[in-house]
């Protein structure tokens, strides 16, 4: 049986600093600052971070997450996520989510947190200066920073299987998932009279398989630092999506992705290989295709649409719910309305795209640009047509352009607003963030897969988490209720 | 022809008959999009950077990841 499929999501986040001095790090830094300087949270420890480990059995040598290099602002917050600068962007990290449903919270939450962020450095920056957050992935000027998603699985599972059958997935995925851009930023492309892409990162995208996640970007990452018990688990990271808006969007990105490494758990696929012949090749010619109609070539010399391709692995899910049932996707309710979800937007798109605009950031991005360059009689190459692209992912409402369209929603405003503060339930998050809550002060540092307790008499206590099914609310809610101070809840979890 | 064998939708599903009664609800909340698109474009004109050129052209990010 396929183990739960807790998620999360990673969002570095494009940083405006207006009337700032151009650098970007400084500026990140004000930002988060600004946000985490009066809350109940803890720094973070980097005793367990190996980003240099390769999925395929190497390491690299000499590999530090950067943060350390450069002693950045990195803390975690009561909702179990973590809030940071990582190179020159602010980085929210979601807490692990039992669901796609609520990686979709959580990740709305990120929004919140980065809005407030922009209120609080605005109320101590010099007169004429701003901070603005735009969440999307490229600054049209080739240069992209990511959205990374990561997804609990079996260590059981060989690596090249996963990367083999997964990959179909991530190629064909961004037709409802991509959250499209004006024109191309591929060197030498310009000439080729590309106006709209479905996608913001495709074309970044060089190799098939490996480490990097700046240069040469693999489809399949191959990092291998799990953040829990190695015997037992990987955490695939996954580095080929898009930032999204629109929350169906977001549901479909990590619900679809879940359920399809579900179904490679649990040979699901029954010997089908949906193995494309040049996935680095495709994955750009799907993006530059509106009209989804662009067949890519498989390994077997068949041609497919990402679409039918899609219809394929769909299929396969529908055949899996139905032999094993969803509960690995948080449970049966929300694994049906992945499925459901996949199927509508599918047929949407093959109907035609405007109608999954509610749900799809491209469709929504593209039916906007297409009004407005009618409105206005405008060129592909105007710029006013780029401030749009851009200000779809401002996220000050006054701005926002996405916030102005009637999309449809899956979370409640409200529940955004207390997943600000509240860790997940059904994770590992809980014990963490509650944690927190309760004593910030006595919280040395915490990471994904340990707490350290600094009680002030004896040596710094670490409490490993190294299972992300475990310190849940139902596991320790109780005994925290219990327990009036950290030195009694070391002494009852020692006991 | 290959490509056709591959485009051959999965056999019939017992929600068949929910998915039909969806198909039009996507329908309609996108027409609805559109009437609204109306005003929408009235309100981008009020919000869009002025300067189109120069705020495009500032926006420059350090690669990330």
């Amino acid at each position: 049986m396929a183990v739960a499929k807790v998620c999360g999501i990673e969002t570095e986040y494009g940083i405006h600093h207006v009337g700032g001095d151009g650098n970007p790090v400084a500026s990140s830094s004000l930002l988060v600052n600004a946000y985490v300087m009066d809350l109940a949270r803890a720094g973070w420890d980097f005793e367990d971070e190996t980003p240099g480990n390769d999925a395929r059995g190497f390491a690299r040598e000499g590999s530090m997450p950067p943060e350390v290099e450069t002693h950045l602002v990195n803390a975690v917050l009561t909702n179990g996520a973590r809030y940071y600068v990582d190179h020159a962007h602010p980085e929210f990290s979601t807490p692990e989510c039992i669901s796609p449903l609520e990686a979709v919270l959580y990740d709305k939450a990120g929004e919140e947190v980065l809005r407030r962020s922009m209120l609080a450095v605005g109320r101590s920056l010099p007169p004429g200066q701003s901070i603005i957050v735009y969440k999307n992935n490229s600054d049209s000027k080739g240069n992209s920073y990511g959205t990374h998603e990561n997804y609990l699985m079996d260590r059981a599972v060989p690596f090249a299987r996963i990367a083999h059958l997964i990959t179909p997935h991530f190629v064909t995925r961004q037709i409802f998932t991509g959250a499209g851009k004006v024109g191309s930023e591929t060197p030498g492309a310009a000439g080729r009279d590309i106006t709209f892409q479905i996608a913001q990162r495709s074309e970044f995208f060089e190799e098939e398989i490996g480490l990097e996640t700046t240069l040469k970007r693999p489809i399949v990452n191959t990092r291998d630092e799990p953040h829990a018990d190695p015997q037992r688990y990987r955490r695939l990271h996954v580095i080929v999506g898009d930032a999204n808006m629109a929350e169906v969007a977001t549901f479909l990105k990590m619900g679809t992705t879940a359920l399809v490494l579900a179904l490679i758990e649990d040979d699901g696929f029954d010997g089908v290989d949906l193995a494309l012949a040049n996935p680095v090749q495709a994955i750009r010619q799907v993006a530059l295709d509106p009209t989804l109609s662009t067949a890519v070539e498989m390994a077997d010399g068949r041609t497919v649409t990402a679409l039918a391709l899609q219809w394929e692995l769909y299929g396969l899910a529908r055949k899996y719910a139905e032999d094993r049932g969803l509960d690995c996707l948080g449970d049966e309710i929300v694994g049906q309305m992945v499925l459901q979800r996949w199927e509508d937007v599918l047929h949407g798109l093959e109907t035609d795209p405007s109608q999954v605009a509610g749900q799809v950031d491209w469709a929504a991005k593209l039916q906007l640009l297409e009004a407005y360059r009618e409105r206005h009689g405008l060129d592909w190459d105007d710029s006013r047509l780029a401030a749009v692209d851009l200000q779809y992912h401002d996220l000050r409402p006054e701005r926002s352009l996405f916030a102005r369209l009637d999309t449809e929603h899956l979370v409640k405003a409200e529940d955004v607003l207390a997943a600000v503060t509240e860790p997940p339930r059904r994770t590992r998050a809980y014990f963490r963030g509650q944690c927190l809550k309760r004593w910030a002060s006595a919280v040395a540092s915490a990471n994904w897969d340990s707490l350290v307790f600094d009680l002030g008499t004896d040596p710094l206590r670490r409490v490993p988490m190294m299972d992300p099914l475990r310190g849940t609310a139902e596991h320790v809610e109780e005994l925290l209720r219990e327990c009036a101070t950290p030195a009694e809840l070391l002494t009852r979890l020692s006991g | 022809m290959a490509e056709r064998e591959l485009k051959r939708k999965p056999a019939a599903a017992p929600r068949e008959e929910q998915v039909i009664e969806e198909a039009p609800q996507t329908a309609a909340q996108g027409e609805k999009l559109k009437a609204e698109l109306d005003d929408l474009l009235d309100e981008i004109d009020e919000v869009l950077e002025e300067n189109a050129e120069e705020f495009v052209r500032n926006y420059v990010q350090k690669g990330g990841e």
